[in-house]
């Protein structure tokens, strides 16, 4: 799996949206004709990648939204090359 | 006690055929083949409604497609009004009357995505292998949908008529820079089943098919997905239909009919909702058309104690009534189906070298 480095800037991936569904509780990320229902975590991660925050602003900002004073840097990266590699994100340079 | 027909999530799809009109006339078309006698088409205020009650209801992919959609001159306030609401939007159009004017208008509108569907293969299919006609009809649409930032995304279906020239349809899919191709087989509903006789191609023409799509896959890995949906009468097992009728997908027909599944307008003994009369609400969950095929209650041997059943509930209502005369049966595509040999016995008749008895049923008004 490709490491992704601390200044990239990832954004959700041309032909997906993110949106929240109060329908279904949780955070779906829309593309064409399907569906992925995200999980809580996974649901805040995504809804930071807008393309102007970086990695490590992402991973802060976690670390402060559920009080954990560190080591989610690890999963967040995890998540982030994961989906990455699914297109769910992308990294625009 | 439980409950005979489970209540089911929200109809996350939503697919609203905006008119059965069409410029095209293909012999595999799905929709009914009394199209012409369906009453008046929803009005704009009417899709308006519908689009609010279903978002509402939970849905959040929206399907807009017909017949051709864009014979309506309301798809831009229909997809302006879906983008507010939050949907998803994708639109499945054939190309005829997409030029710049439009399509500028509906990426402004908010459109997410488009399906460039091919038309009739054996008309337009000569043409445009030919290079001619359609194909400068496709390739100007695609063009457009490129430039608008949209994935070219190219449905090409599959039949008897067409399926040897898989290699030739790839190239030209290849020369129109599509990004995705999905070559489906045709299903029989419909016009198609009516022309199933002439559609159905031989195994032999099937196996060489995936084995050219298989060798252009690997060489074109990078710029292009091809998938390959293979007819069902060749399988063993039933497809999940609709993820089981009545659980994900609510359709709206062109009069504001509320079908489970866009061909089960057919099926025999279920008054459809129409959605001049009841919200969608109501529609999906409380009339009895959509809860009929929910759960398991209905379900006739060999599926009730098949283990199977969860996972492709049966198959298919359409089929299982198109072939066997009772929608509750077991859908025949599958061998365990007392019905199996109805399947088996088409596919032995493909195997013939031709098949020229009837003439093909070109999908018209009647």
């Amino acid at each position: 799996m490709n490491t992704i480095s601390a200044t990239a800037k990832p954004a959700i991936g041309r032909g997906f949206r993110l949106q929240w569904e109060p329908a279904q509780n949780a955070h779906v990320l829309l593309y064409p004709e399907g569906m992925i229902k995200l999980n809580g975590s996974a649901g805040e991660i995504m809804k930071r990648c807008d393309g102007v925050r970086t990695l490590t602003e992402i991973t802060q900002d976690l670390e402060r939204a559920f009080a954990v004073t560190t080591g989610l840097g690890d999963e967040v990266a995890a998540f982030i090359a994961m989906a990455l590699q699914n297109k769910w994100l992308e990294v625009r340079s | 006690m439980t409950a005979p027909h489970p209540r089911p999530g929200p109809p996350l799809w939503l697919l609203c055929e905006l008119t059965y009109r069409c410029p095209l006339h293909c012999v595999f078309c799905y929709n009914p083949v009394d199209f012409s006698r369906t009453g008046m088409e929803l009005t704009t205020d009417e899709w308006l409604r519908v689009l609010r009650e279903a978002r509402a209801a939970g849905a959040v992919q929206l399907g807009l497609s017909g017949g051709e959609p864009l014979v309506r001159d309301d798809v831009e306030t229909i997809v302006a009004a879906a983008h507010e609401l939050g949907f998803y939007i994708n639109l499945i159009t054939s190309g005829v009357g997409l030029n710049e004017a439009r399509i500028q208008a509906l990426k402004r509108a908010g459109l997410d995505h488009i399906q460039l569907s091919f038309q009739d293969s054996t008309r337009q299919m000569n043409d445009f292998l030919s290079s001619t006609r359609t194909f400068e009809l496709k390739s100007k649409v695609a063009a457009l949908i490129k430039k608008y930032d949209y994935p070219m995304v190219l449905n090409v279906v599959l039949h008897r008529l067409n399926i040897d020239h898989v290699d030739e349809i790839l190239a030209m899919a290849k020369s129109m820079q599509a990004d995705y191709v999905e070559l489906a087989n045709t299903q029989y509903y419909g016009w198609a089943f009516k022309n199933r006789e002439q559609l159905l191609p031989s195994r032999a023409q099937l196996t060489r098919a995936e084995q050219v799509t298989q060798r252009f896959r690997q060489d074109n890995a990078e710029h292009m997905r091809v998938f390959f949906v293979v007819p069902d009468y060749f399988e063993r097992r039933p497809k999940a239909c609709m993820n089981g009728l009545g659980s994900l997908f609510l359709t709206i027909a062109p009069d504001g009919c509320a079908l489970p599944c866009q061909a089960a307008r057919m099926l025999p003994g279920l008054e459809f909702p129409n959605v001049r009369d009841a919200s969608i609400e109501s529609i999906w969950y409380d009339s009895a058309a959509f809860n009929h095929f929910r759960g398991d209650a209905w379900m006739k041997e060999p599926c009730r104690s098949c283990p199977e059943k969860t996972k492709d509930f049966g198959g298919c209502r359409c089929q299982a009534y198109l072939l066997t005369g009772d929608a509750a049966n077991t859908d025949p595509v599958c061998d365990l189906s007392p019905h199996h040999h109805l399947v088996t016995e088409a596919v032995a008749r493909a195997e013939r070298p031709h098949v020229t008895e009837k003439p093909l049923v070109f999908r018209d008004h009647r």
